[in-house]
């Protein structure tokens, strides 16, 4: 971490110096015609190269089709909106260097972008400097509310707890006993905690609960995988919550097929795996497992059908999954457009103030609604993987769910709120009173 | 519990109709099908246990169906079908084929993990008695799991009648199970079925002993804990067997990384970044292999790896000849850029990939003979695994006779050996290397084709195994392949020893420093080279 702030800390002077004579150039030659720019741009700050590319070259893909939607709608506030995509190749610092360039060089009016929360927290800082909107499309682990972006994914509250909710339930197979197996970092590491603690205030015991961590790209399961054997072999019913992360998920689902472990036995529900992960994978020895999501392809709303037609006329490939990172996208970029179109200007300052309280319709049927914590309200589904590949929804919440920004069940975050329309805080301690958390 | 011990009771029920009397059998069979039309997971429990109770002889066959997905029902007809993998539709409870148009509104009967426990439970006291072995087993052991009470006169029938020593244990076992969870059973019976179920001594026979129902005697209870001590005691002695037998195959799967680069690396002193590479490069012959075979003709498929194995080779051997004469033998002897530059060249063939396949992980299938496992003793043994196995020995046995038996093999040992004296006795010592370095990418991608079977196939795939490599052929020793063997299983089984106990990522971060502490003490690894060539 503080490696990172390092180098971004220590990367400006240069760079400013170098951008105030490229400036100086640059406005002597633009002085005569000073004409206003005729397009709005919108930066898209995905990795299109490195470990993170399976994920994130789809959601600049979905980010080009929204916006070349909005222009074949006439654009926006009578000008054209023209996306700047840039590569920040799966490296962390390198999100935050591109984030700078994105604002400042561009001069981008918003920002919609990063997968990994590490590359968030690493482009917090240049967001809040250059007070510029980002727009953050994937489930995470909470835990944090800042100004300048907004939360389109899922918070703990809106994925997590409800999943375990539903297989506790006689529906869900009444299950008592609990292995948390996640990809070691700050996603999971928090998820788990704030599921830990949700597990023992609902009275499951301390060895009714196995938490594992593994490293990113883990491919040799076999150990972990008859670990989770041997503890479902207690006589009560055990299922496994899943935050493996990425590529490490296919030979994780691969060893479970091979060692005989069906869905009936040991149930596992997923918060990283979508349609994308299980495109690379034959899923017949995995019919059963579950995912809890707030957006699945096989959803049959009309809002989504025509979705998923524009999506495959547009990526010209009619094999090309949907996920719920994209659905967020979508989510997220209308209620943009609704909020610039309400204050009639892309000022960042006036976009931020106008956007809690801005809705938008969802894939699925329902309308979201950005709430002042900067978070949005999301149903949240659990699916049962098909043979096919897609998910079978089992069960919904009956509306929808507001997300949270601070866990009740931490001990550091119960107490905070976060309200930016009346209290204008991130982090409000309600036992203290004051702005600055805990 | 609870939910079990509802449809346990329904069961109950079910099957006291069921031998209570079978009238009005086939409108029994209507009303139970109708629950399937409702697309509710409550109505459809219902419509299974009745299904089954209503002892039609087409039963097994419309639970088979929604077992596979294929029971369709329309709400509008009010009327369930079954479809048949070519999209045929028949009548349910008629098993007539539908004449005229399908209904519009058709759809699958859905189900869920609790409806399918549900299937499996019924229609293993359905097949208890089928005229197939295999299936009595499966039956006796989905009787097993579920512990219908009902069964119990089904299972008394089948025992006497079974003349299959090992499906007449599953159903032994069964019958124990089921006796031990019936509370009203007589103490000498549950006795019995502890021992038989102690005998069983696996997991499940642990999860079943630890969860005897309540109001169980203590004399029972007595019994049941001496049989889970004995239980454990044996499943201590089969764990070590287990981590061992995870260690082999981890083994295996580093040799096969690593046993190309011991070539170029070890043998040739090129540190190849552009190694990993190479297997991902294998990893793709394979996808498109297979997805040639898809297309073309589905039935070879089970042959996919035997084309893709010569296939791979020859496409990263040709592709590391190419890398040799374009680049890297401006670069002898200057090792940090060879780094810099085999380094580069990585970044430029996973793009390329990425560019060409896209970026998303790409399907590659198990063969038939390669999914599923088996169970040896205490511990599962997986096909996919034993067959990487004994494919990186193959491949370690033919690489050594290589070396050892053939001009080739001679001339490069030559030539590394002392290149001077090499050339003047007339070997084209450039020829060698470019060769040399081929092979060793060659087998590389092998290997890419066997870690196809249990990894991802996506341009990161080489990644994951660099480091991993680097560390087996430094730590057996560079320049023999005989410690490249020994130090990729002793890494393999000490990692899997550690990891029970340190977890995945501790038990790595141990074996890392485990092996600095090592290379600190025994600098030129397992196996040093001794002599002149060390020098050279």
């Amino acid at each position: 971490m503080l490696n990172f702030i390092g180098t971004v800390a220590g990367r400006p002077r240069s760079r400013r110096w170098l951008a105030a004579a490229a400036g100086l150039a640059f406005g002597l030659a633009a002085s005569v015609p000073a004409r206003a720019e005729d397009t709005i741009k919108v930066g898209i700050l995905h990795s299109l190269s490195g470990t993170m590319a399976i994920s994130e070259t789809t959601l600049k893909d979905v980010m080009l089709m929204l916006i070349d939607q909005q222009n074949k709608k006439g654009g926006l506030l009578g000008k054209k909106l023209e996306p700047v995509v840039v590569d920040p190749a799966s490296n962390w610092p390198l999100f935050a260097e591109k984030a700078r360039e994105l604002i400042s060089k561009d001069h981008v009016a918003v920002v919609f972008g990063c997968w990994t929360s590490v590359s968030r927290k690493s482009v917090l800082p240049v967001f809040k400097e250059l007070n510029n909107i980002l727009f953050y499309p994937v489930q995470y682990e909470g835990e944090e509310s800042e100004r300048n972006v907004f939360y389109t994914g899922a918070a703990p509250n809106q994925q997590a707890i409800p999943a375990v909710d539903y297989l506790m339930s006689a529906e869900g197979g009444s299950v008592k006993r609990w292995v948390l197996e996640g990809t070691d970092y700050v996603y999971p590491r928090t998820t788990n905690k704030i599921l830990e603690a949700y597990l023992k205030q609902k009275g499951v015991k301390d060895e009714d609960i196995m938490i594992n961590y593994t490293p990113f790209g883990f491919s040799d399961w076999q150990t972990e995988v008859s670990k989770i054997k041997a503890f479902g072999s207690a006589g009560k019913k055990t299922a496994v919550v899943s935050t493996i992360n990425g590529d490490a998920n296919v030979p994780f689902y691969k060893e479970l097929g091979n060692q005989g472990i069906k869905a009936t036995d040991i149930p596992v529900v997923a918060f990283s795996v979508g349609e994308e992960e299980l495109a690379g994978l034959d899923t017949k020895p995995l019919v059963g497992h579950l995912a809890a999501w707030n957006y699945f392809e096989s959803i049959r709303t009309p809002a989504n059908l025509a979705f998923i037609k524009e999506w495959h006329a547009f990526i010209k490939n009619p094999k090309r999954t949907t996920n719920d990172p994209m659905e967020a996208h979508y989510i997220g970029f209308n209620m943009w457009v609704k909020a610039v179109e309400k204050v009639g200007s892309t000022d960042p300052d006036k976009v931020i103030d106008a956007l809690p309280g801005t809705q938008a319709p969802n894939l699925t049927g329902g309308v979201a609604t950005l709430l002042p914590n900067h978070h949005i309200t999301k149903p949240v589904y659990i699916g049962e993987i098909r043979p096919d590949g897609q998910f079978d929804v089992v069960w919904k919440t009956k509306g929808l769910v507001p997300g949270a920004a601070w866990s009740p069940y931490l001990p550091g975050s119960k107490d905070l709120v976060a309200d930016w329309v009346k209290l204008k805080c991130g982090n409000f301690n309600k036992v203290t009173q004051k702005c600055g958390g805990a | 519990m609870c939910f079990r011990r509802a449809w346990l009771v329904a069961l109950l029920f079910a099957l006291g109709f069921a031998l209570s009397g079978t009238s009005a059998e086939a409108a029994s069979l209507d009303e139970a099908l109708a629950h399937f039309t409702a697309d509710d997971f409550s109505e459809t429990v219902e419509g299974i246990n009745e299904v089954a109770a209503g002892g039609s002889p087409r039963a097994e066959i419309i639970l088979r169906a929604l077992q596979n997905d294929q029971l369709m029902f329309s709400a509008e007809r009010k009327a369930v079908y079954i479809m048949d993998d070519a999209g045929k539709l028949t009548d349910a409870a008629s098993g007539r084929p539908v004449v005229g148009a399908a209904p519009a509104d058709l759809d699958n009967v859905r189900i869920n993990n609790r409806l399918r426990g549900a299937i499996e439970a019924v229609l293993g006291g359905l097949t208890l008695l089928a005229s197939d072995p295999g299936a009595r087993f499966a039956a006796a052991q989905a009787v097993f799991k579920s512990r219908a009470a009902g069964t119990l006169p089904t299972l008394e029938t089948a025992i006497a009648k079974e003349q299959d020593p090992r499906v007449k244990r599953a159903l032994m076992e069964a019958r124990a199970a089921v006796i031990l969870s019936v509370a009203d059973a007589k103490d000498e019976d549950k006795l019995a079925a502890v021992d038989i179920i102690r005998q069983r001594g696996d997991q499940d026979a642990l999860g079943l002993l630890s969860s005897l129902p309540a109001g169980t005697s203590p004399r029972v209870m007595k019994a049941a804990s001496a049989a889970i001590a004995a239980v454990n005691n044996r499943l201590i002695v089969w764990s070590v067997v287990q981590n061992a037998w995870y260690g082999i195959s981890l083994g295996s799967v580093l040799l096969l990384a690593a046993i190309g680069l011991a070539i170029t690396f070890g043998v040739m002193g090129v540190i190849n970044m552009a190694h990993g590479e190479m297997v991902m490069l294998g990893a793709y012959v394979t996808f498109v292999v297979q997805e040639a075979i898809r297309t073309k003709n589905p039935e070879l498929f089970d042959y996919s790896l035997a084309i893709a194995i010569p296939l791979s080779f020859l496409v990263a051997g040709g592709i590391g000849m190419l890398i040799e004469r374009c680049l890297i033998r401006f670069l002898y002897g200057r090792p940090l850029e060879t780094l810099l530059a085999t380094w580069g060249l990585s970044l430029i063939l996973q793009q390329a990939v990425r560019t060409l396949f896209g970026p998303n992980n790409r399907e590659v299938g198990n063969p038939s003979w390669m999914s599923g496992a088996f169970d040896l003793g205490g511990i599962t043994v997986t096909y996919n695994r034993l067959w990487i196995i004994c494919f990186a020995l193959a491949v370690f046995a033919a690489l050594l006779a290589l070396l050892r038996f053939t001009r080739f093999g001679l001339e490069m040992r030559a030539v590394t050996q002392n290149r001077a004296m090499a050339a003047s006795m007339g070997i084209r010592t450039s020829r060698v290397d470019a060769l040399t370095f081929g092979l060793g990418s060659g087998i590389a991608g092998m290997a890419g084709v066997a870690l196809s079977q249990i990894d991802n196939v996506s341009p990161n795939l080489g990644q994951g195994y660099i480091v991993d490599s680097f560390m087996v052929v430094v730590f057996g020793g560079v320049g023999n392949l005989w410690g490249t063997l020994v130090g990729s299983f002793v890494l393999g089984i000490a990692n899997k020893f550690l990891e029970p106990y340190a977890g995945a990522v501790l038990g790595k971060i141990a074996i890392l420093v485990l092996i600095i502490l090592f290379i600190q003490k025994r600098p030129r690894g397992l196996f040093a080279l001794k002599g002149r060539a060390v020098e050279a």
